[in-house]
């Protein structure tokens, strides 16, 4: 009989050894997501080809040729074109933005008067700024104050006619000032509107339901163009002859009625996910339908649907440009008009750089809301999604 | 005998005020009235101000001479056309934007999503930026971005820049060579059709034989030479009837070929770029919503990637896709609108020139909410129809 004294099991670790070059490391990296497979080296090396291609020349006109200081039209032209550049020259003309800076913000509102929307603009940053932040305290007298108190407070400080303020008409209004006072109204009316609407379609009575689904389905159905026509065209015929609209006001109301609707489905939307139980449960208990709604639904309903929301509130900043067509003068209406009524500033470079600057501005405003309502959803996820 | 004198007791009368029942009827009367009494003030005040300015009501100003030119038009039109053509013709010049635009859109957006979820590091990136980019950005100001900041600064005529094939660009848009259709031109329609039914019929054929015996048939083949290649044989038949224009340069102007405007330009570019940045995160989150399993069971069913991706993931993330896709699809629709912006005579533009015209408000925002309503409604319809067909089909 032979005895195995030898013990098959290992009784001590062995060292942890370092993993092989090929798995780690940058060039583990590059060749796993950059070169894994023929296909992928060949579409690297496209993409990389486009890139080399346009982003110098993109840095190139932003910056690094861009004209930064002039006076007028002549800083930015080339020799052919009657300047000092060398012919060929193409670049940014950021002279041009920061010569009209006060009226892309402003538009024509008094240059004696601008420290009324600048003050709204502090106490309005100074109010949504807590609002924003989860941790900070009196969120109930924040919401109050920057959703009912804050639109008479700015309503006085702009338009003025009291207080000992100067009435500035609407008409001086311009920039990015009736971008954000459009888009503050537009949030601010579409969201009960939109609620009401809501509850409307899921209503049991039949005139109700009608009526909200009438109204949601035909201002969905058309463009926000044709909402902002009928509301400076048609509103004026509604009204007895002799009461007039201001022109703003005509296309808040245009706004508002658009959003609201459909702000109306992403709520149903919230409403739709929540479970029957929830509502029975709330019968049970006694509530009356709106304590059964504002305490219960609702507040499951909307959570749910931030990032819905936000979206809508995104695309109602983006559409609030749409009143140009009005012949209003948002940010961009400022700045196309700038573009082709002002010979100042005329160059082949002018429109290009105008618009960027515009671009850029909304940009930071849209990627902001999208940020923060992904930073919403993580917070209130309650982890009943998959 | 408990149960006698539970039947006697009369559960307690509540005031019909505390009755949802009455309080709904109640509720809805008032608000139908309240209704009446808004639209009958609306309608007596819109009367009374159509009557002050001397407006007529009614469709009759449809027939009237329109007295302005179109530049872009699928049809004939001239100054002496009718107001009704001249709305025609801006109803086709929607379709077009939309319908280019869509298709555009959704090739590219399906690419970027796809682009998102590469294993690529380079691509993913560059699909990432693309979208975050362009959904931020509003769609009129790409719009006039392209319109007044890149198409304007093209050379003009003289200088316009030569393409391949013949084409031009310049800053009155792009030209590019037409064909000339000739006699027996039908041939090549009747071959394409041909070409399609039979591949139509191969691929029934195929299917029933695989089902049959298990044997394939290279059926894409078979199609694609059938499709290519019955038109080829209209073609020598019809005895070579077609032929092309060139567009000719002059010293002022680009004559022959077909033109297609920097207004059309702008906002197809715009609208189509700017709508692929969502259709792109749709589709990711289609493609994302497909369980991890399916990868797995068909990678466990032998299937390669693409046959997998083609065969298993694909259906599945499309029932996701297509509803939210309806809505973009509609969206591009509507945005198109936005063409009066920079001139481009679309359904808004000569309609809003008409009305400037003859001042018929009322009129012209109707036929507005008719074909724009009426354009949705088919989308939907053609989409609805088309998610049905790809739904689940459960037992």
């Amino acid at each position: 009989m032979q005895e195995h004294d030898m013990s098959w099991v290992r009784t001590e670790m062995t060292l942890a050894q370092t993993a092989p070059r090929s798995q780690v490391g940058p060039g583990a990296w590059i060749r796993r997501s950059l070169f894994s497979t023929p296909t992928d080296s060949v579409m690297t090396i496209l993409a990389a080809l486009v890139v080399a291609w346009a982003l110098p020349q993109i840095l190139n006109w932003l910056f690094f040729s861009a004209i930064w200081s002039g006076a007028d039209r002549t800083a930015c032209l080339t020799t052919e074109q009657g300047g000092q550049l060398p012919a060929g020259w193409s670049g940014a003309c950021w002279p041009f933005v920061t010569s009209r800076f006060g009226q892309f913000m402003f538009g024509r509102y008094p240059l004696e008067e601008r420290w009324r929307p600048i003050l709204t603009g502090i106490i309005f940053v100074a109010l949504i700024v807590p609002l924003m932040i989860p941790r900070a305290p009196f969120k109930r007298l924040n919401a109050i104050l920057f959703f009912v108190v804050f639109p008479f407070i700015a309503f006085f400080l702009l338009v003025g006619g009291a207080f000992g303020l100067r009435f500035v008409e609407t008409p001086l209004w311009g920039g990015l000032l009736v971008t954000l006072v459009i888009s503050y109204v537009g949030i601010v009316t579409s969201l009960p509107i939109g609620i009401l609407l809501a509850l409307g379609r899921r209503s049991k009575m039949p005139a109700v339901k009608l009526l909200s689904v009438v109204f949601i389905e035909t201002v969905r159905g058309v463009p926000l163009v044709v909402v902002l026509f009928m509301a400076s065209f048609m509103l004026p015929l509604f009204v007895p002859p002799g009461v007039t609209f201001d022109k703003l006001l005509r296309a808040l109301i245009g706004v508002a009625l658009f959003s609201s609707a459909y702000m109306a489905e992403v709520i149903r939307g919230g409403l739709q996910a929540i479970p029957k139980g929830q509502y029975e449960g709330a019968d049970s208990l006694g509530l009356g339908y709106w304590q059964k709604m504002g305490l219960i639904v609702m507040p499951q309903a909307l959570t749910l649907v931030i990032p819905g929301i936000v979206n809508s509130f995104i695309s109602l900043f983006k559409d609030t440009t749409l009143v140009l067509i009005i012949s209003m003068f948002d940010l961009l209406g400022v700045v196309k008009q700038n573009i082709s009524g002002d010979p100042t500033w005329a160059t082949p470079q002018t429109a290009k750089t105008g618009y960027v600057f515009a671009a850029a501005v909304f940009w930071i405003f849209c990627f902001g809301m999208s940020r923060y309502s992904q930073y919403m959803e993580r917070r209130l996820d309650t982890g009943h999604k998959r | 005998m408990a149960q006698e004198v539970y039947h006697e007791a009369e559960p307690a009368k509540a005031s019909l005020l505390y009755d949802p029942k009455v309080r709904g009827i109640a509720f809805q009367v008032i608000l139908i009235a309240l209704l009446v009494l808004g639209i009958w003030w609306i309608v007596d005040n819109t009367i009374v101000n159509l009557r002050r300015s001397n407006i007529s009501t009614g469709f009759g100003f449809l027939r009237g001479r329109s007295g302005f030119d179109i530049s872009d038009r699928m049809i004939d039109y001239g100054s002496d056309s009718s107001y009704g053509r001249a709305l025609v013709v801006g109803i086709l010049n929607t379709a077009v934007v939309a319908i280019s635009g869509i298709i555009t859109a959704t090739i590219v957006g399906f690419l970027v999503g796809v682009g998102r979820l590469s294993n690529n590091w380079l691509i993913r990136k560059l699909a990432m930026v693309y979208v975050e980019v362009f959904r931020n950005i509003p769609p009129l100001l790409v719009i006039l971005f392209w319109y007044q900041g890149v198409l304007a600064l093209l050379p003009n005529v003289r200088d316009s820049f030569a393409l391949p094939f013949g084409s031009f660009l310049n800053n009155r848009g792009f030209y590019f060579p037409r064909f000339v259709w000739g006699d027996g031109s039908w041939l090549i329609l009747a071959g394409l059709l041909a070409g399609i039914l039979l591949s139509w019929y191969v691929a029934r054929r195929a299917y029933a034989r695989q089902m049959a015996t298990g044997q394939r048939f290279p059926v894409f083949w078979t199609s694609l030479a059938l499709i290519v290649g019955m038109p080829l044989l209209g073609y020598f038949l019809g005895g070579l009837p077609v032929s092309m224009d060139f567009p000719q340069k002059g010293t002022f102007n680009l004559t022959g070929g077909t033109n297609v405007k920097p207004e059309f330009l702008s906002l197809f570019l715009a609208l189509s770029f700017y709508t692929a940045s969502f259709i792109a995160e749709i589709v990711r989150a289609g493609i994302v919503g497909v369980p991890k399993g399916q990868t797995e069971a068909y990678s466990a069913l032998g299937l390669r990637s693409g046959q997998g991706l083609r065969l298993v993931v694909i259906p599945q993330a499309m029932r996701i896709i297509i509803p939210p896709l309806t809505s973009q699809y509609l969206n591009l629709t509507k945005n198109s609108s936005l063409a009066v912006a920079i001139g481009y005579p679309d359904l808004y533009a000569i309609g809003g020139t008409i009305l400037n015209q003859t001042g018929q408000a009322i009129e012209v925002v109707v036929i507005f909410g008719i074909v724009y309503l009426g354009i949705s409604i088919f989308t939907s319809v053609l989409m609805n129809w088309f998610n049905t067909k790809m739904a689940l089909k459960e037992r």
